[in-house]
């Protein structure tokens, strides 16, 4: 029965469906599914990948610097407020390096090569005095250097901005390289995104006592602060930071000027819930006896925090209102003491809490990204050189007042020298280099907020300029902040996360992420104002929140009241959409809180999505032709309205459409592709949204690791490491985002034909069989470069290293092989363990004195050669040597060693879905399984690998791949690309497979290759795209017998690098107590590790000695020889108790007969 | 056909067999490979010789029936490729030729390649890696293996020389595999040990000491050794990029390394039996016509309008089971292998012909199974 109702109901369901869009088709204008993929690389030519960094550095350029200098623009000297010196303009210059006095300019690939600094100078325009006492003359000056600017790579002042190909080529550079990091010594830095909580905005939630709270991270150019307002047994208090205690919040408010309890109650609101929530607090302020402000600050006054040194009498006075003033939500301005705002700021404060109290749903998320900032180079390189910039004026107007502080000066007074530019430049490069931002203006130290750019794989390169930090330590267990968060949608990519402590803290930005940077406020005010916003000044208390009204906030600022608020907002919109006002502004009307909120600061996350009017796209398919033709371009949709960028928070005004067709009324937008909400490194996995999605968080992991091609300049690179593939292939089956990225240039894999089955048994846990003939034939051979460099060094007493010409004969001749008649290894050369690669000799005194510096004689030199220390028996060929000097004026040499690597058992390999396995045996290419058409597999994969992990997506990409390869085709297996075209479907594969005679389901009839008939089961075989990663057995393999020794405890070292011995740790000592294996313990402990004869007393106990001459053992402490026993100990052990003995305390031995 | 029809019959009441001959169901297990929809069955060959002895019927291998039965059919035969049938032999037997093909029949193919100089962006093993992939046009049987403490002669080693050099100014050039030239006298490069020639009339020693030419051997004496193809790709040069060095070429065996594998690759596949199992007519007989890629099906007109489907094409059976898949498609059709009756392709690198290649490693077989019967008596 129930079936059959359920039938007919549905039946019904669609006959009402049809005439619903036999209606609607009718009225509607016609939809028709517009293909808008092609903004996406459209998108991505005018943004690039690292669009973010760019913005932020060039806004930071362009108008950051400007605006610090202006700031801080006058140095006036206190001895004589007359002599002055102040900046008219600043700019920065083109890249470029002084070098002898020679101004020479910089590509970014030299300084690469050179280890240099890729910076550029930043020039300012003065106005000074000169001339000493009675004769001053005003001077100007133009394009004075005051320090280095580090320049970030395709930014505006990079001399790679707006370059095609050919030009990048000739700079040495990859056009596929995204820039956006800096190249600091040589060394490529990338500023990390730094994710906070949003300044200046009221965030309520609750303490780890429960308490409701609203707290206010101010931050303004003059001052930071923050502000908690919190409710505590019932009453309010305010908690800040120059008070010593917590303060009610009423005494705030009187202290204010709000010395009237009933217009605080109006300004909450005349709601009595409000007022009986707030009652306690009026009370406790009456207890206290304080009605007037002058009361008040008095109270407020005992409260103040004391300044250790600090004149107390001047300061008495007004100490809490200043407070009040310049700290206590410094966010908002106080203008001529008129606390107004600040008190109405308090109020709108006070009752969202009470909201918040009086219904939990009214709580904000900390973890919501709407509430989020991001913070990129540009803002942390702007405080940084405000800081460099302010230390660098206070210093010259020290140095002035000290000489001007002279009684008598003779020399022309010349203001302008005492600019001393290095310690900017210093300033700059240090902390791009440590990574540690220690601003003390600011109270800011934070570390490791730089890291060397990931040059393993393209993909990790562009995943780390993408990568987003947390804001608080990784140790914090508490799993609110690592859930995937619903608003990032879009924003930041669900897959990409780090496994282990990280997890969910580190993430990663999505395709079409833009970061916003900060527009000038003044314009969007007196907008609003003209737009019907009724001024905060003229409102009462009462007014403040009547129904119908909804207060309007900017950036955090209360700039009044509308009382049509959708109206102000959707005018608001359109002239974004005119491009009448920033088309990153967000406006954002919050029902709950009656507030429409606009934002125009740095650091939101937005992205780009087509509007919609009444479920119609506003993009048509002449739009898209113009744009396939080339007469428009992204802007020009942006331009005229088409698209627009919504920032998390106004994302929650719209209602956003996945496809076209899935528009109803009241869809206002439509989201371009929705693959784009996945970041760079998931954008590689082929059909991820058929994979269990731990699997596309591993894989993300692992793209970072694969080899292939890091970028075109690879080759002249002089990386400390660089792996490399011999023959990378692109794969078989794409995605749209490999194609935008560029994976399909520099790709990281190779197709493989692999077989599902189980053979031989050396493919358990993952592990995979291997082809031979396939090796043989260069799948996954590998190159491995790793640099060596030495310098030739200047000594003070101006001797210096010398390389010479190799002996060609004698005792070192044959260790000299490979050296050329320079002294160097000549490239292309085979360099063995214990080469000698450079031939160098330094002087025996290189301190003090030296006649004839140059004209040494060899007999005062003695050889400091360097030999290769690679793993024996292996031979690595040195590829290149190169010649720079260093910041010193050294000769540094560079050699790059090379190594061809073929796979060997042991090696890592993974394919794109997070299913990592090692080589587990390689056998011949007869052995293996071949098919009715003499395929024979690369590799073998065992099945047990896909039930439990569930990555049918790899499956999918097997039959695609096959389906591609036999019909010439690449097919697309994007992330949800189905019903857009962007992934085959795996009915057409099937489809194609079997056009091409193979089986639907994509397994063969397959031979045994060891006995020759037909195996019992049709397998599952196609090509797969394996990458393979960095970890590689030579690598890791390590075994010793006897070997070096630590000096201190005479123990084996320990780890690989220095060749140590494999320990026989606690547990696995506690095994073998428990076997009672005492003699092996003995024997691993002591024989085979540091035994050492010692000499004990048997009367006191203590360590002797003894004496070879006489051939006796001694006692020290009793003076004789009597009765010394010799026994074995460990050495550490005797260590220990002389140890003891120099800190006072006897150990003592005692001995009997075993 | 057989095993639907078998109502349930008490042993006794079952028809005798008659000796010396296998009941059907039995004998289309011993000979055939069933390839059903979910997996193929009875794959493997029966060899026990008393498995049927219950039967009456000798399974033993005998040499007489072999020989009688065995036959071989070239299809196809090209300068490359060769297609023929191989009936009446075992699985393991064809499997033996083919792992011989692929792993133990000897060609040359570079080894050794000494660089002189290389200023490409191609690596020097990398470079020689592909040197040693090319495949070259000469008989193997002339040469000798080098082991280990020979010296390189004209009897073990081939010589070629590649020098390409891309002139400063001009654009990017490809060297190819036609570049290599064949150096008949041996190596040119003087041994680094050796002294400037003192003796102007004295030849320098070299990398190789060959005794004469060896186009003055009358096998190479028309006919010049070189790469079989003169369009491999090798390296690109750049402007002022070179590429100097000599490679030599050396006798191996393909389980050493895959270069110095005779065959692209060498393969059976068992000859596909299509088999109706019921009458298919009509309508139905055109989809099942229509459902195979390969077109095995095809209609035949059996009068009156009525079409019925006939196996015409089995051979080109792909197994792709379309045919078999879905509904009871599979009570209509059967698809089989026939087991003793082998499809042998070889694809020749182009060393040797491929009936040649074949030829060889029938004689290769036949040593190893001299050495055998040496070891064992």
């Amino acid at each position: 029965m129930g079936v059959k109702e359920e039938d007919s109901a549905l039946l019904n369901d669609l006959q009402e469906q049809g005439l619903k869009i036999d209606k609607q088709s009718l009225a509607a204008p016609v939809k028709s599914a517009v293909d808008k993929f092609q903004l996406l690389p459209e998108f991505l030519k005018v943004r690039g990948l690292v669009k973010q960094h760019l913005d932020s550095f060039n806004y930071f350029l362009r108008t950051q610097i400007k605006k610090i200098v202006r700031a801080n623009d006058l140095i006036t000297s206190r001895v004589d407020p007359s002599i002055y010196l102040r900046y008219k303009d600043v700019r920065i210059g083109e890249p470029s390096i002084i070098i002898d006095g020679v101004t020479e300019k910089l590509t970014p690939h030299k300084c690469r090569l050179a280890d240099l600094t890729y910076a550029a100078p930043i020039y300012v325009n003065i106005e000074y005095i000169t001339g000493s006492h009675g004769s001053k003359t005003t001077q100007m000056k133009r394009d004075v250097i005051i320090g280095r600017m580090p320049i970030m790579l395709r930014s505006c002042c990079c001399v790679l901005y707006g370059k095609d190909e050919e030009e990048l080529a000739r700079c040495g550079e990859c056009p596929l390289d995204p820039g956006g990091y800096f190249v600091i010594k040589g060394t490529e830095k990338v500023i990390l995104i730094q994710e906070q909580l949003s300044k200046n905005r009221i965030i309520i939630d609750t303490d780890k006592k429960n308490c409701v709270q609203a707290s206010v991270t101010s931050s303004t150019e003059a001052t930071k602060s923050k502000t908690v307002i919190k409710m505590e047994k019932e009453k309010i208090y305010l908690y800040l930071n120059q008070f010593t205690s917590k303060v009610p919040i009423m005494m705030v408010m009187k202290a204010m000027g709000m010395e009237s309890d009933q217009e605080v109650v109006q300004m909450i609101g005349r709601d009595p819930r409000y007022s009986e929530l707030l009652l306690p607090s009026i009370e406790d302020c009456a207890k206290e006896a304080v009605y007037t402000q002058y009361q008040a600050l008095e109270y407020l006054e005992q409260k103040v925090k004391k300044l250790p040194y600090s004149n107390a009498l001047i300061e008495k006075e007004g100490r809490a209102l200043g407070i009040l003033r310049d700290i206590f939500l410094a966010n908002i301005p106080v203008q001529q003491d008129n606390f107004r705002p600040k008190c109405i700021y308090v109020a709108v404060m006070l009752r969202r809490m009470m909201e918040a109290i009086l219904n939990k749903d009214a709580m904000d998320d900390k973890d919501y990204a709407g509430n989020k900032r991001l913070e990129l180079s540009g803002q942390l390189l702007s405080l940084l050189f405000e800081d460099l910039f302010k230390t660098m004026n206070d210093e010259a107007r020290k140095t002035i007042d000290t000489i001007l502080a002279k009684p008598s000066r003779s020399s022309r007074f010349d203001i302008s020298q005492f600019i001393v530019k290095d310690s900017i430049t210093v300033g700059l490069e240090r902390t791009l280099s440590t990574g540690n931002w220690d601003v003390k203006r600011f109270r800011m130290h934070r570390k490791g907020m730089t890291q060397v750019v990931a040059r393993l794989s393209y993909i990790g390169t562009l995943g780390h300029m993408t990568k987003v930090s947390p804001q608080f330590e990784k140790s914090r267990k508490v799993s609110g902040p690592r859930a995937l968060q619903p608003s990032q949608w879009g924003m930041l990519c669900p897959c990409d996360t780090p496994e282990g402590e990280a997890c969910g803290l580190v993430k990663n930005l999505a395709l079409m992420t833009h970061v916003t940077t900060d527009e000038d406020e003044a314009p969007l005010v007196s907008l609003c104002y003209s737009l019907g916003v009724e001024d905060l000044e003229l409102l009462s208390g009462e007014e403040l929140h009547m129904p119908n009204s909804y207060l309007i906030i900017l950036n955090g600022l209360i700039l009044g009241k509308h009382r049509r608020p959708q109206r102000f907002a959707n005018a608001m919109r359109k002239l974004r959409r005119a491009g009448k006002i920033g088309e990153f502004v967000s406006i954002f009307v919050n029902e709950k809180q009656r507030c429409v909120y606009i934002a125009s600061d740095g650091g939101r996350v937005c992205r780009p999505l087509v509007i919609a009017d009444k479920g119609v796209s506003r993009i048509k398919e002449h739009h898209m032709k113009e744009l396939r033709d080339g007469v428009r371009t992204f802007d020009s949709f942006l331009k005229d309205g088409l698209i627009e960028y919504l920032d998390v928070n106004e994302e929650n005004n719209a209602l956003i459409a996945l496809y076209e067709e899935n528009a109803k009324e009241g869809t206002t937008h439509i989201e371009i592709e929705p693959f784009t909400i996945l970041g760079v490194c998931a954008g590689l996995i082929p059909y991820p949204h058929h994979n269990q999605s731990p699997r596309n968080t591993y894989q993300c992991a692992m793209g970072k690791q694969a080899m292939g091609n890091i970028a075109y300049n690879e080759l002249t690179r002089m990386d400390t490491l660089i792996y490399l593939l011999v023959y990378p292939q692109r794969p078989l089956l794409t995605t749209r985002t490999i194609e935008l990225v560029g994976y399909d240039k520099l790709g990281a894999g190779q197709n493989a034909t692999v077989a599902v089955m189980s053979y031989s048994g050396y493919d358990i846990e993952d592990a995979i069989v291997m082809n031979k003939s396939s090796l043989d034939r260069g799948f996954g051979r590998c190159i491995v470069m790793k640099k060596m460099a030495a310098i030739s060094q200047k000594y003070e007493n101006g001797t210096s290293d010398r390389i010479i010409r190799p002996q060609r004969e004698g005792y070192e001749a044959e260790r000299m092989q490979i050296l050329d008649d320079d002294g160097l290894a000549a490239p292309g050369e085979i360099i063995r363990p214990h080469d000698i690669y450079i031939n160098k000799e330094s002087p025996t005194i290189t301190r003090g004195p030296v006649t004839s510096p140059m004209g040494l004689p060899d007999s005062a030199y003695k050889p400091s050669r360097q030999t290769y220390k690679g793993p024996e028996g292996e031979t690595a060929v040195v590829d290149r040597v190169s010649l720079c000097s260093d910041k010193n004026n050294n000769l540094c040499i560079k050699f790059m060693i090379r190594h061809t690597r073929r796979p060997e058992v042991g090696d890592k390999f993974s394919s794109r879905h997070g299913q990592k396995g090692v080589c587990g045996t390689i056998v011949q290419q007869e052995d293996l399984p071949f098919s009715e058409r003499g395929i024979c597999p690369d590799l073998i994969m065992n099945p047990h690998g896909f039930p439990s992990r569930m990555t049918v997506g790899k499956m999918i990409e097997l039959l695609g791949s096959k389906a591609g390869v036999s019909s010439g085709r690449f097919h697309y297996g994007s992330a949800f690309g189905e019903p857009s075209g962007h992934a085959d479907r795996v009915e057409a594969i099937s489809e194609t497979l079997v056009k091409h005679g193979f089986s639907y389901n994509g397994k063969d009839f397959i031979y045994s290759g060891i006995t020759g008939e037909p195996l019992q089961a049709y397998i599952f075989m196609g090509p797969i795209y394996y990458q393979k990663l960095k970890h590689m057995v030579l690598d890791k393999m390590h075994a010793r017998g006897s070997g070096p020794r630590v000096m201190i405890t005479r123990q084996p070292t320990e780890g690989r690098s220095r060749n140590g011995g494999l320990r026989v740790g606690e547990m696995e000592r506690d095994c073998l107590i428990a076997y009672g294996a005492s003699m092996l313990i003995y024997e691993r402990l002591m024989i085979s590790s540091d035994p050492f004869e010692v000499q004990v007393c048997r009367k006191c106990g203590l360590l002797g000695y003894y004496n070879f001459k006489l051939k006796t053992a001694n006692c020290s402490t009793c003076k004789n020889g009597d009765n010394i026993s010799t026994m074995k100990l460990p050495y550490a052990c005797k260590l220990l108790f002389q140890e003891l003995q120099a800190m006072n305390i006897v150990p003592r031995l005692k001995l009997t007969e075993a | 056909m057989e095993e639907q029809k078998t109502p349930k019959i008490p042993v006794w009441d079952l028809p005798d067999v008659p000796k010396g001959k296998l009941p059907p169901h039995l004998e289309l297990q011993r000979t055939r490979v069933l390839c059903t929809s979910d997996a193929p069955t009875h794959t493997e060959n029966i060899r026990y010789s008393g498995a049927y002895a219950s039967m009456g019927v000798d399974n033993s291998l005998r040499l007489g029936h072999f020989r009688d039965n065995f036959r071989v059919e070239v299809i196809t035969l090209t300068e490359d490729d060769m297609e023929f049938d191989m009936i009446g032999i075992d699985a393991s037997l064809a499997n033996a030729f083919r792992r011989i093909l692929i792993a133990e029949l000897p060609t040359m193919a570079i080894e050794k390649v000494l660089i002189a100089n290389n200023t490409s962006v191609i690596q020097d093993e990398v470079l020689a890696h592909r040197l040693g992939l090319v495949p070259l046009k000469v008989d193997p049987r002339l040469f000798e293996y080098m082991s280990e403490n020979d010296v390189p002669n004209e009897k073990n080693t081939i010589v070629f020389k590649l020098h390409s050099r891309c002139e400063r100014g001009s654009s990017r050039i490809k060297v190819l595999s036609n570049e290599l030239q064949w150096l008949p006298r041996g190596s040119e490069f003087t041994l680094s040990t050796e002294k400037p020639a003192v003796d102007p009339t004295s030849r320098p020693r070299t990398y190789t000491s060959f005794n004469c030419s060896q186009d003055s051997l009358p096998e190479f004496s028309n006919n010049p050794i070189g790469p079989k193809h003169d369009d491999i790709m090798i390296a690109k040069l750049g402007p002022g990029q070179e590429i100097e060095l000599e490679a030599h070429a050396v006798k191996g065996m393909g389980k050493t390394h895959a270069k110095w594998s005779p065959v692209a690759t060498a393969w059976y596949r068992m000859l596909p039996e299509v088999v109706l199992l019921q009458e298919i007519e009509g309508e139905k007989a055109e989809e099942l016509v229509k459902k195979c890629p390969v077109k095995v099906f095809d209609i035949e007109d059996i009068g009156k309008g009525r079409k019925r489907a006939t196996v015409a094409r089995p051979r080109s059976c792909t197994l792709c089971r379309e045919c078999i898949r879905g509904d009871d498609w599979d009570k209509h059709v059967a698809l089989r292998r026939v087991k003793d009756h082998f499809i042998f392709t070889i694809e020749s690198t182009g060393a040797l012909h491929p009936e040649v290649l074949f030829t060889e490693a029938v004689k290769i077989l036949e040593d190893k199974c001299e050495r055998v019967i040496t070891e064992l008596s």
